[in-house]
């Protein structure tokens, strides 16, 4: 049977990695290269790249980075930030991305969502869908955190998946960088709307919390401080989970 | 002993991730979109990402479908990966209406009973009696089709995803898997190592 995806993030922003709360406040985390090969060699399911200074800054997408992680690592990478059109993704992919994430633009315009699965199969085309709590409900928010859009989350989440996403990458704006456990009600929100897998992001702290993540429906797990701060390892939270009966590939 | 491997530049594929798997195998990966270069290749790579009729039409408008086929009934090697397995159907549920390869005479099914679509992560293979490259171990798997029949004069190794699935076809030095090795770890890594080896 499928087994429950572990999946390190690393904020990359000009070739380093980069860890905040709740999308600001961002301190030095280390090399890509070296974080990205060691998780993978201790049983990450799949790695994230997402470069969180690319839409704000208008910058171009750290490729040697990615070129660089291509060449050590052996699981799927899925690279995110500031892609915009058809060829970015295409220069992401030739760098060595499996899959790419896009955010802002696929809200802009969503017609790229469609272009991308098109050319390159919805498997390869991630939605990261950065979401807050906003009168009862999750609003989206664009460019990396910073502009909240007055749209419904769980309403994005299906039209991008109506318009071709293979996946989404559910992040808690609220939740992120403080360790305070995932926002399951958004979790079960999104998860029942849409048929394609969704991965919960922000607010990792615990095994319990990913265990929680998965009974709330998400496929696939990202944390990023729990890892990068030393508090455990993947290798350990793929036993812990499995002792709690979570199927995973060890 | 040469270690050139040809990939063929389907237009859509991680061929990145592909040439780095290949690399760390000992061997130099060449992407080539020339039909006659594939044809004298040692080893041949088929990469898959893309959708089926678009992928087709651009293989046969340029003479690499034919290559193909020649080469299968040869016997010479070749690795097909995810979507370059399923060309070798005749037909497959994604594009209705186009002509795959024809060398497999099975056709590629939508998934069945699957809980989510695409099928997206590491699932288990285990292989029939009688498979050299595949072994049993957790592949990543990245489709929303599969072929869902072992076809005749290959061995196949399967798995299951709401309903079961074949994960891998091998016939002496020809190899397809719906999976993906080069993303597969150490245990991807071993099966390219293998296949490099003895082709």
């Amino acid at each position: 049977m499928l087994t429950r995806r572990i999946i390190p993030c690393l904020d990359t922003r000009d070739g380093r990695v980069v860890k905040g709360v709740r999308f600001v406040g961002l301190r030095d985390a280390g090399d890509p290269v070296e974080l990205a090969s060691r998780y993978a060699a201790d049983g990450a399911d799949e790695i994230v790249v997402l470069d969180v200074s690319a839409t704000v800054q208008e910058r171009a997408h750290a490729l040697d980075t990615v070129r660089a992680i291509r060449e050590v690592v052996d699981v799927p990478l899925t690279v995110g930030g500031g892609i915009r059109t058809e060829s970015d993704a295409r220069a992401l992919l030739d760098a060595g991305a499996d899959k790419v994430g896009i955010n802002t633009a696929a809200f802009r315009s969503p017609q790229i969502i469609t272009a991308l699965a098109t050319r390159f199969g919805s498997q390869c085309v991630t939605l990261s869908l950065d979401a807050r709590v906003a009168n009862g409900a999750w609003e989206v928010v664009v460019r990396a955190g910073s502009e909240p859009t007055g749209v419904d989350a769980v309403h994005w989440a299906r039209e991008s998946a109506d318009r071709g996403a293979g996946e989404i990458l559910l992040t808690s704006v609220d939740r992120d960088g403080t360790q305070s456990g995932y926002d399951l009600p958004l979790l079960a929100a999104v998860s029942g709307a849409v048929r394609v897998p969704v991965v919960a992001s922000g607010g990792a702290r615990t095994v319990a919390d990913l265990i929680a993540a998965f009974a709330a429906g998400a496929d696939a797990v990202l944390a990023a401080s729990i890892f990068h701060d030393g508090l455990t390892t993947v290798q350990a939270t793929k036993r812990s989970l499995a002792n709690a009966d979570v199927q995973v590939r060890l | 002993m040469s270690t050139d491997v040809l990939v063929v530049d389907t237009g859509s594929a991680n061929l990145a991730s592909v040439g780095a798997a290949l690399r760390r195998a000992g061997a130099t990966p060449v992407i080539s979109s020339d039909a006659d270069a594939m044809r004298r290749a040692r080893r041949l790579v088929l990469p898959g990402v893309g959708a089926f009729g678009a992928v087709m039409t651009r293989l046969r408008g340029s003479g690499i479908s034919d290559m193909l086929v020649e080469r299968l009934d040869a016997g010479k090697s070749l690795l097909a990966v995810c979507l370059g397995m399923q060309l070798l159907a005749e037909t497959s549920e994604e594009t209705p209406g186009v002509q795959g390869l024809g060398v497999v005479g099975v056709p590629v099914r939508r998934l069945q009973n699957a809980p989510r679509v695409p099928q997206l992560g590491w699932n288990e293979v285990v292989p029939d009696s009688g498979t050299v490259m595949a072994s049993r171990g957790f592949a990543y798997f990245a489709n929303s089709f599969a072929f869902t029949q072992a076809p005749q004069g290959w061995v196949a190794s399967w798995s299951a995803y709401g309903s079961p699935f074949v994960a891998a076809i091998e016939r002496g030095n020809q190899v397809a898997s719906q999976f993906h090795p080069e993303l597969s770890g150490a245990w991807g890594a071993d099966l390219i190592q293998r296949w490099v080896d003895r082709c």
